[in-house]
């Protein structure tokens, strides 16, 4: 730990660590300095020379506040501390001649512009610019490039700060984006005018400081002021990424990330932003009743009620929990379950997660851990597919040194350098056993491919093993509820085939990624139309994850809480209401009457709800190590990254995704093929 | 006046050999490895007590350069030294002759410089137009490895070194001394934020020094003859032998050793031959290479040609590439053409000199014809002031100064010529 260093900001002494920046120290006493390249995520630039601050007694020039160290300024000649002042009359007129020349150049077509209203050039020129222009001449013009469905291009707008090339470079880990050109020809442009080859290249929308890079489903559609937000929980992947939802009327308009340094940064997936296409097609609007002519007809509320009522009352019943659904509406669902005696199961993946024990189903690293690991170890598991920005931060661990290995598919096309060491459970063994001793900044991310088969249990309890030594184990989730479920304990014994057998009704909630054998009769609550409903005999429409407020629990065991942006379509319900509704007709009442009700009684029952947000203490209960007997492989779950859920499958946007990776896959193997 | 006896570059204008043997005829690789037996700390002292300040432009003391340099011990990383033989400044072609004719005293001084640093290897980087001086300096390098004089066991000492020759690809700001490095390093050439300086982290981030040609190439003599020698030669704080090169209306354009301090005057009527029409004829004089603002006429008289005389009066010594320009001179379309230049070598990483460069280039080019208002001189020299200084290399302030130096001192020519074209309009 280095000494803290005195220095003064505008009059205002402050201790500092000289590791600091000058603009970082400024943020420490309040003082926020203008800046465009400059981004806390992403490597110094220094480039676009908003940030200039004086330093006293230093040169007669301004100094870049980005990229200037603490420990760079040189004490005064009588030993005084350093003093820099950002609002002097050197610094004014060196950020009105900057914005002066950004703007020169910049076209002046706010009004047609998406990003008018959130527009860092536009809030700056207000604060530090000048009213008019004393430019005459021709202003550049700039072809626009095509880098695909996601992100639109106007070239023009581009002030050249480089933060869409440094995020490609450094966050994204792709080399397709970069700065051809000198002086004012200089232009920012992807190479050889190919489409972005990453799942996370929207995030560059954000960056962009002007309109240059805009989101292109989201064109011309809304203005910032006019759309209601509201911070919520994406739930397209097992992250638990923070996110904002924008929504306009009663529709979702866009989607964008929140900072959350434990979870997301400030990153979201592709498919988390642009799932809200998604939101408005194939959604179930009202109860449908299968009629004897075995098709789906629209029924009343009171009717499909009493007809669940009297299916559930008939026979043994089993409920499943999807990968959506949230926890207030699966704790609503077990309840009922155990009044009725019916099994339950959420493991619809049939994995190998034990019940009860939470250090078995979640691990005990947390997702920050990522940052400091030495070597991670990847077992069955393809991070870029299954989580992006998990694997953006195993990206930044790898940049800083990290030594990442893997146990599954030999071949991941993941964002950095993965040495793959064999997909041979019993090689996975040894490595445990030779590898347990020297490694204490391990850590262990196991995926749901690892826990597939009767070998999973001794696989997770050897990577619990080789995590215990080091940082610990994470399980990598798939599905945003699974985590939720198991802590409610909505398992039964033998998993999802010994939970259908025999079953005469099953209670569906959600569940769009099984399928259901003939003979009993299904109930379907969820909010989309796909493969649930479609082997349902009675439907039930509920909420999607925008429209109500629930409680999600990420891959490391984090409960969050997720906000009502939209209400739900027609006479779609909010998930737990309708198995509150359905629990009267039974005779079985559930004793709450609202949400918050049903939340103190989930808190009662199950401590780590009590605070949200906050990562629950993990305690360590060692698995047994099973020996495998025979040749066992580790497999990684075959992931359609886009189609993942109903949600995604029902979006335009997501089924052109695929398609051009369906494409590129195509054109590589086929490129392959050439070579051979 | 520079005695002949006094001079460094015996061999400047290539009348003799520039081999090996013929360097060492001229008394270059004598003794050098008594030289290195005084020790690296004594180098860095005499070369600190000699006053030499870098030939590259800027001026810095040499020696204090030098002793930035992280003192070395086992941990540390490679160390380099790496020669700036990017030579790209309008009417600046000393360096050229250096490496044409006496490139031997260029590698020797990079064996001292680098031993007095305790360098690992010296990286010569040359630009992309000099094509045939390449292939002379590589020449030479292969030479001295083939009489060991570089190499392992250099020059007979216990010291290891060696030297590359780079080849650039002839832009402008690959000059500049991080952009140099980026370049190097076989990156865009985009100047590097400082600090870090190179000293801490230059090329592949380790420390580096970087140093013009003519600043490694002096360095054998001085240690010949002795610092006192050199200090002996120029104003104080300006002290040694210098090479200019005189281009433009003089009668005989040129490059020449001389002594520091020497007077304008008498550097070109000695050694050029005078101004073309007569010293009465002479209109400007544009001091050190493109970079630095241009001197009326009525101040030429007594100038001196050293750093601080030049600095002193807003102008710069830069490379001493001498700018002669007379009568005739359209002095308004001779600065547009530096703008020109200076718009189209920007590099274009930040804000000011990117978009700066461009406007200063059109607005000059209106100025050229007149077709100004005459509050846009004023506003001209506002944007320059709006360029200098807030870039990251010195290439902003380069594009900037010439045209200061001609708002401050040819405005009346630049007014009238605006007041001529709108009576001209005006009349028609």
């Amino acid at each position: 730990m280095t000494e803290w260093r005195e220095i003064k900001i505008d009059g205002t002494s402050v201790q500092i660590d000289p590791e600091c920046t000058l603009i970082q120290a400024c943020e420490e006493v309040g003082i926020e300095i203008p800046r465009f390249c400059y981004h806390e995520r992403l490597s110094i630039a220094g480039n676009c020379r908003m940030c200039l601050v004086e330093i006293v007694g230093g040169p007669p020039k301004p100094a870049a506040s980005c990229a200037m160290q603490v420990k760079d300024l040189r004490p005064n000649p009588d030993q005084s501390p350093p003093q820099i002042l950002t609002n002097s009359e050197m610094v004014q007129k060196a950020r009105r001649g900057v914005m002066e020349f950004l703007l020169i150049n910049h076209p002046l077509d706010c009004p047609i512009c998406d990003q008018g209203g959130e527009c860092d050039l536009q809030d700056q020129a207000m604060a530090y610019g000048v009213e008019f222009s004393r430019y005459r001449e021709p202003k550049r013009a700039v072809d626009d490039l095509n880098l695909g469905p996601l992100v639109e291009t106007h070239m023009t707008r581009c002030i050249s700060c480089t933060r869409c090339v440094r995020f490609a470079t450094e966050v994204a880990g792709n080399q397709q984006m970069g700065q051809t050109g000198r002086g004012e020809d200089a232009e920012i442009t992807s190479y050889l005018n190919q489409m972005l080859d990453s799942n996370i290249q929207a995030n560059m929308i954000d960056l962009c400081p002007v309109g240059a890079l805009t989101s292109k489903p989201y064109a011309f559609t809304a203005r910032p002021w006019e759309l209601s937000k509201t911070e919520t929980i994406d739930v397209m992947d097992a992250l638990g990424s923070n996110i904002r939802v924008d929504s306009k009327g009663r529709e979702v308009r866009r989607i964008i990330p929140l900072n959350h340094d434990g979870v997301n940064e400030e990153w979201i997936s592709d498919k988390a932003r642009f799932a809200w296409d998604g939101l408005r097609l194939q959604r179930l609007d009202r109860p449908f009743l299968r009629g004897p002519d075995g098709r789906l007809a629209a029924v009343a509320w009171p009717e499909a009620l009493e007809a669940a009522a009297q299916h559930l009352r008939d026979g043994p019943v089993a409920a499943l929990a999807g990968d959506l659904a949230p926890v207030e509406a699966i704790f609503a669902l077990g309840q009922l379950m155990d009044e009725l005696e019916g099994r339950k199961e959420c493991r619809l993946d049939k994995t190998a997660l034990i019940s009860g024990n939470r250090s078995a189903y979640v691990g005990t690293a947390s997702i920050q851990d990522i940052d400091r690991a030495k070597q991670i170890v990847l077992v069955g598991t393809n991070p870029r597919d299954e989580a992006p920005v998990l694997n953006a931060r195993i990206r930044s661990a790898w940049l800083k040194g990290a030594h990442i290995i893997s146990f599954g598919a030999p071949e991941m096309n993941l964002t950095y350098a993965c040495q793959h060491v064999s997909d041979r459970v019993d090689d996975f063994y040894q490595f445990v056993d030779e590898n347990k001793t020297e490694s204490d900044l391990t850590m262990v991310i196991v995926g749901q491919g690892a826990l597939q088969g009767e070998v999973g249990h001794g696989v997770l309890g050897a990577a619990m093993a080789l995590g215990e030594s080091g940082l610990g184990m994470l399980v990598l989730h798939t599905a945003a509820s699974r985590v939720g479920a198991m802590d409610l304990g909505f398992t039964c014994e033998g998993g999802l085939t010994s939970a259908l057998e025999g079953a005469q009704t099953v209670y569906n909630l959600g569940g769009d990624e099984i399928g259901i054998p003939k003979g009993p009769f299904v109930i379907y609550q969820g909010s989309h139309g796909d493969r649930g409903a479609e082997r349902a005999d009675l439907v039930l429409p509920s909420a999607a994850y925008t429209e109500e407020s629930g409680i999600f629990v990420n891959t490391e065991g984090r409960p969050q809480l997720a906000a009502k942006a939209t209400f739900p379509p027609g006479d779609a319900k909010e998930n737990w209401a309708i198995i509150r509704a359905i629990s009267e007709p039974l005779g079985l009442e559930l004793p709450y009457n609202d949400l918050d009700e049903l939340r103190r009684s989930l808190r009662e029952k199950h401590i780590q709800f009590q605070a949200l947000g906050e990562l629950p203490t993990r305690e360590l209960q060692p698995v047994p190590r099973v020996p495998s007997k025979g040749d066992h492989r580790i497999a990684v779950v075959k992931y359609d990254h886009y189609f993942s859920n109903p949600i995604l499958r029902a979006s335009p946007l997501m089924a052109e995704l695929t398609r051009q990776q369906h494409q590129k896959a195509l054109n590589r193997s086929e490129k392959d093929a050439a070579t051979v | 006046m520079l005695d002949d006896k006094d001079r460094i570059f015996t061999n400047l204008y290539g009348r003799d050999l520039c081999s090996l043997r013929g360097a060492q005829g001229r008394g270059h690789w004598q003794d050098t490895k008594k030289l290195m037996n005084e020790g690296p700390e004594w180098i860095v002292e005499q070369i600190k007590q000699s006053g030499l300040r870098g030939r590259g432009g800027a001026g810095f003391p040499t020696g204090l350069k030098w002793s930035f340099m992280p003192k070395p011990d086992s941990s540390t990383p490679p160390r380099y030294l790496v020669v700036n033989a990017d030579e790209s400044e309008p009417g600046t072609c000393k360096d050229r002759e250096i490496m044409r004719h006496e490139p031997h005293s260029l590698l020797e001084g990079c064996l001292l410089a680098g031993f007095a640093m305790h360098t690992t290897a010296a990286y010569i980087y040359i630009r992309g137009e000099y094509v045939r001086e390449r292939e002379l300096l590589q020449r030479a390098i292969d030479e001295a490895y083939s009489a060991g004089l570089i190499g392992r066991k250099a020059a007979g000492s216990d010291y290891d070194f060696d030297i590359f020759l780079h080849h650039g690809a002839g832009a402008y700001i690959c000059g500049e001394e991080t952009a140099l490095l980026e370049s190097l390093e076989g990156k865009k050439g985009m100047p590097r934020m400082k600090p870090p300086f190179p000293a801490v982290a230059g090329l592949y981030g380790c420390p580096t020094t970087v140093n013009n040609v003519e600043t490694i190439a002096v360095v054998p003599t001085i240690l010949r003859r002795g610092a006192p020698w050199f200090a002996g030669i120029g104003r104080a704080r300006n002290s040694g032998t210098k090479i200019f090169a005189i281009s433009g209306h003089v009668n005989h354009p040129c490059v020449v050793e001389e002594a520091m301090s020497i007077p304008l005057r008498e550097l070109i009527d000695r050694h050029c031959g005078g101004v073309r029409g007569g010293w009465k004829n002479l209109k400007a004089v544009i001091p050190g290479g493109s970079s630095v603002p241009c001197l009326p006429a009525d101040m030429c008289d007594d100038t001196l040609m050293d750093f601080d005389w030049l600095a002193e009066h807003k102008s710069g010594l830069g490379t001493a590439a001498v700018i002669v320009m007379d009568q005739s001179t359209d002095i308004i379309k001779a600065i547009w053409r530096l703008s020109k230049f200076y718009k189209h070598e920007s590099c274009g990483q930040c804000t000011p000199c990117r978009e700066g460069a461009g406007w200063m280039m059109r607005v000059m080019e209106r100025m050229v014809t007149g077709d100004a208002e005459l509050s846009e001189v004023d506003m001209l020299h506002d944007v320059s002031k709006q360029v200098e200084g807030h870039t990251i290399c010195a290439l902003g302030d380069a594009a900037a100064w010439p045209i200061q130096g001609l708002i401050r001192h040819f405005r009346h020519e630049m007014e009238d010529r605006i007041r001529s074209r709108h009576f001209l309009m005006a009349a028609e």
